[in-house]
């Protein structure tokens, strides 16, 4: 029978107090022999307690190396090179590897995109699940399978105590992804960073997962940041977005408003190039050219070779993210014609 | 129909996945006989683009490499061009001459080209395997040609496959199927890998070649609002069979058989922020052991006794297009269009 | 609509290729690693005497006519009693040591190289077919390797060296000495280039890539040849490099043994075996010398082969 399920409406908290995560001026580089690769540069934003936040982009934009950021899994020789990362208000960008593994797990749990790879094949669930509670909460064994059960039960897993003792390859991806999401959710964390938790799904196992991200993320008041290049699942899921273009947040603001007023011409080349099941179209917008590549990003506003509009100013200094009706943008251009004060 | 430019008739492709016979004999285990394709007839009318949809394990990838000839059919027949493709034994000279108006391209920009060799070699393969003794000069133009057409450079030819990106090694892959000037082309999924404006980019690019050069696509892909992009008309498969078929506007607008509803209704859509939705109840069975009957009964809302023992046939529906639900023919679903779209 | 060509193809400008070659990964790679550098010097050092011996040699040691046994048993150059035309002394037929070793690498060199090749060559298109028909014949292929390899090298060169002594007549055999000898060591080494490339290419095979050329009407056979091979070649080089090592190792034992090169075309296995002999009644430069050389190439080549697979390893890179 088809589910139908509720979703409790959840307020933006966009003016919170304290924001859980606060990352300023993260710079993310990967020193190589010829070249420095800039990931990301210098982007800040945060996330408030119980929230949503989505960040989507296409390839190379910087998203999945903002979440590893985040969550201290940068592949070495590349390194935060500059800004700070605070989580309830302590810095964690640059922590020890011991106090780094304590705080990934019990306060920030993550998903990643290919079940198959993140479960160990070796190991029942059951036993990935309370050694990652054992790990961070204070259970003694009978307490933490008993959590361990409770969560697989929350996440949607059929008879849990009995699957409790299976290995990962006796799950189908749908299942496999659930058990990676109670993984996540093992030690109560305030904040999951989710890395296109969604894309190896079939569509209709995708509707489940999210629906299921969504009902956790309200219950147990964890926020969630929700990285994928999918514009739809960031539609149903997330609360705000930030868009990113070549490292850098291009716009960022209330989910629909992101979506259907967007202000930055790159935001809304990317809405109009995507297929739609109910709108009929002769021909896709389309943005010509392609995303620069991490040595060769362009001065001043890294999209203005592509750019419809782009002025001179464009093409020397880079924008900051400025308010634009109802979202924030860093574009030249969109800021001269709400006012303010820039020389054509 | 008399002009269609491919018919397949009852075509199905089963693959013998049974452990080793020794390892058989000592398990007692039967035979594992997986029907990826389990009885499909469709025709696709020349200039037309037939849209085949399907989560994963429905089939249409196989029918996909069944049409090309990359696999036999194990039963029924694939014509293009009133040709039999008959597959078996040597293929007489009309049914090499037909082979070599199809051409495939493939999902994976990264594994569809040799990274050995370089552009202009791949993009010349087909020209050379049908005329050896062509010209240099003459296959350096054609090849320079085919790459400007695509929107690439004709000095991309000297180059390597990983010097380009994703969504340009797509337009190679393209080049590549239009040297041989097919008059039909399977794409499966051709976009599914590509960003969401590269992916405007190679789509937009296939509407003109198809218009220009006259084509025929059959597009194969698992993105719903991809497929309502391009195709005229929609095929939907659950495990190796169509469900519905129908005209694009048909099946998107009045979506009759429950998976298709169920599809449409599970797809994430930017119009919906805000509005509930419904999540498709269960995973798609095994297809080394289907269901009896309708293989979607299990997950069926409209499920009864007939469709658990009797598998429905496809039959003309409201709309223009065919359905293969018993629940649809009994008229037990209301098959008004479903939650209006912000 | 044509889209502008991309930073990628626009920036890079028309390098000459050796330059390109010269900065590339691999040739980096190499100038960085003092090891590599050191042992491809080598290498090349031995390779070189070996190869221009005829010309680079103070001596003829297979010439019987310039062989005077009054030279017998001169010790090296520096020793007592050395003298300075025979840099490394001489053995007990007035053979300069030196030259013997020049001319005995050239015949470990060659039996080594063609051993490898006859090996890859059958491993290769072994392996290729098995990996890409698949099926029955895959079966019979893999089963024949494994019976070949339950047999250590040596026993299967002895053992064919010995059938061929026994077919052919007397003054037949040392002409063929040399073929039927790589031809043994080839036979007992192409399993594991058949290995790796079944393995390769049951992966390749799977590829789109070579399901287009399938679409395209291209042969089985040209598909191996043209798409599989050139994707499938990389680890079978490094196994080559590795392998010329032990094919020479190999050599040296067999002739070492007594069953190895004839006694006319002396290896570095045969030189030290001969000199084996006076090791313990002084004469002590006769097998030393050819066993160090012998190490030396064969420490050379390996290091070579090390540095080389590490440098193709794309993990690494």
């Amino acid at each position: 029978m088809a589910m139908q399920e509720v979703i409790p409406q959840r307020s933006s908290d966009t003016g919170a107090a304290v924001p859980l995560l606060s990352v300023s001026g993260l710079t993310v580089e990967f020193p190589t022999r010829h070249r420095l690769l800039t990931a990301v540069q210098d982007i800040s934003f945060s996330i408030a307690p119980g929230e949503v936040l989505g960040v989507v982009g296409e390839s190379g934009a910087g998203k999945s190396q903002t979440g590893a950021a985040i969550i201290g899994l940068i592949d070495p020789p590349g390194r935060i090179a500059a800004g700070e990362i605070r989580l309830a208000g302590r810095r964690i960008d640059s922590l020890p590897p011991q106090e780094m593994r304590k705080v990934r797990g019990r306060e920030i749990g993550a998903i990643f995109q290919d079940p198959l790879t993140s479960l160990n094949p070796l190991y029942t669930i059951g036993r990935q699940l309370t050694e990652t509670i054992a790990t961070h909460l204070p259970l003694n064994a009978r307490e933490a399978r008993d959590r361990a059960v409770a969560l697989l039960e929350e996440v949607g897993i059929q008879g849990a105590a009995r699957r409790f003792d299976h290995y990962p390859h006796q799950f189908s991806g749908g299942m496999r992804q659930r058990v990676v999401i109670a993984l996540a959710l093992a030690a109560n964390p305030k904040l999951i960073v989710a890395d296109e938790p969604t894309t190896a799904l079939d569509v209709s196992i995708q509707a489940q997962i999210i629906l299921l991200l969504k009902r956790l993320a309200s219950v147990h008041h964890t926020a969630v940041m929700l990285i994928t290049h999918d514009m739809g699942v960031i539609a149903e899921t997330a609360d705000r977005v930030a868009v990113m273009y070549a490292g850098r947040i291009v716009e960022i603001g209330p989910v629909a408003a992101v979506i259907h007023r967007p202000a930055h011409p790159y935001t809304m080349g990317l809405m109009g190039s995507i297929p739609s099941i109910t709108a009929e179209r002769e021909r896709l917008a389309q943005i010509d050219g392609a995303m620069p590549r991490l040595d060769a990003i362009p001065a001043g506003c890294a999209f203005h070779p592509r750019c419809p509009q782009a002025v001179a100013r464009c093409r020397t200094e880079r924008p900051e993210l400025a308010t634009i009706e109802a979202t924030d943008a860093a574009c030249w251009v969109a800021q001269r014609t709400t006012g303010g004060s820039v020389d054509g | 129909m008399a002009d269609a430019l491919l018919a397949l008739d009852d075509v199905a492709r089963t693959f013998d996945v049974s452990p080793l016979w020794l390892d058989r004999v000592l398990t007692r285990q039967p035979r594992a006989l997986l029907k990826a394709v389990a009885g499909v007839s469709f025709s696709i009318a020349p200039g037309e683009t037939l849209g085949l949809v399907g989560e994963s394990g429905c089939g249409k990838s196989t029918i996909a490499r069944v049409i090309v000839g990359l696999y036999a059919p194990t039963r029924g027949t694939v014509t293009f061009a009133g040709v039999d493709l008959d597959a078996r034994g040597r293929p007489s000279p009309e049914q090499r001459a037909a082979r070599r108006q199809m051409q495939m391209i493939f999902q994976d920009p990264y594994a569809s080209l040799n990274p050995r060799w370089r552009v202009e070699d791949i993009v010349a393969e087909p020209i050379l395997a049908l005329a050896p003794d062509i010209a240099r000069s003459e296959l350096k133009g054609r090849v320079a040609a085919l790459l400007t057409q695509v929107g690439l450079a004709a000095a991309d030819g000297s180059r390597y496959p990983h010097q380009f990106s994703g969504g340009q090694r797509q337009r190679i892959s393209i080049a590549r199927a239009l040297s041989s000037e097919p008059r039909f082309l399977v794409c499966d999924e051709p976009t599914s890998a590509l960003d969401v404006s590269v992916q405007a980019q190679v789509l937009n690019l296939m509407r003109d070649l198809q218009r220009r050069l006259r084509l025929t696509y059959l597009f194969i892909s698992h993105n719903l609002a991809v497929v309502h992009h391009i195709a005229d008309r929609v095929g939907v498969m659950y495990l190796g069979r169509i469900v519905e078929l129908a005209p694009t506007h048909a099946l998107f607008g009045a979506p009759q058989h429950p998976y298709t509803r169920m599809l449409l209704a599970a797809v994430p859509d930017l119009g919906l922020t805000g509005v509930a939705r419904t999540a498709v109840a269960g995973e798609v069975p095994n297809p080394l052991d289907p269901p009896p009957g309708c293989a979607f009964h299990p997950r069926c809302p409209y499920a009864n006794e007939r469709c658990r023992k009797e598998l429905p046939e496809l039959l003309p529906a409201a709309g223009g297009g065919t359905v293969a639900c018993h629940a649809v023919a009994e008229r037990r679903i209301d098959a008004t269009p479903l939650v209006a779209r912000a | 609509m044509t889209e502008p060509v991309t930073a990628a193809a626009a920036t890079t400008a028309r390098e000459t290729r050796l330059a390109a070659a010269w900065k590339s990964d691999i040739l980096y790679s190499f100038r960085r690693d003092p090891v590599a550098v050191v042992s491809m010097i080598a290498l090349l050092i031995c390779l070189g005497a070996a190869f221009f011996a005829p010309w680079v040699a103070p001596h003829n040691p297979f010439d019987l006519k310039t062989l005077n046994l009054q030279d017998a048993l001169t010790p090296p150059a520096w020793e007592q009693g050395g003298r300075p035309g025979f840099l490394l002394g001489t053995d007990d037929q007035g053979r300069d040591v030196l030259s013997a070793i020049m001319f005995g690498a050239r015949i470990s060199l060659l039996v080594g190289l063609a051993s490898v090749a006859f090996a890859m060559i059958l491993g290769v298109t072994l392996g290729l077919v098995a990996g890409y028909v698949g099926g029955r014949l895959d079966a019979v292929i893999m089963r024949i390797a494994d019976v070949q390899l339950s047999f250590p090298a040596i026993l299967i060169a002895l053992l064919i060296d010995g059938v061929a002594r026994a077919l052919l007549p007397r003054d037949a055999q040392t002409g063929v000495a040399l073929a039927v000898l790589i031809l043994a060591i080839g036979l007992a080494n192409w399993v594991q280039y058949a290995r790796t490339v079944r393995g390769s290419t049951m992966v390749e095979k799977t590829k789109e890539y070579v399901q287009a050329a399938r679409v395209i009407g291209i042969t089985p056979l040209a598909i191996m040849r043209r798409h599989l091979l050139p994707n499938v070649l990389g680890p079978v080089l490094v196994l080559a490099t590795l392998n010329i090592a032990t094919a020479i190792i190999t050599e040296a034992t067999l002739s070492f043994l007594g069953v190895g090169v004839p006694p006319t075309q002396p290896s570095l296995g045969t030189l030290i075996r001969v000199g084996n002999d006076f090791l313990f009644s002084g004469e002590w430069w006769i097998t030393i010398f050819p066993g160090a050389a012998l190490v030396i190439m064969v420490l050379a080549i390996n290091l070579v082969g090390d540095w080389l697979r590490d440098a193709l390893n794309p993990r690494l890179r």
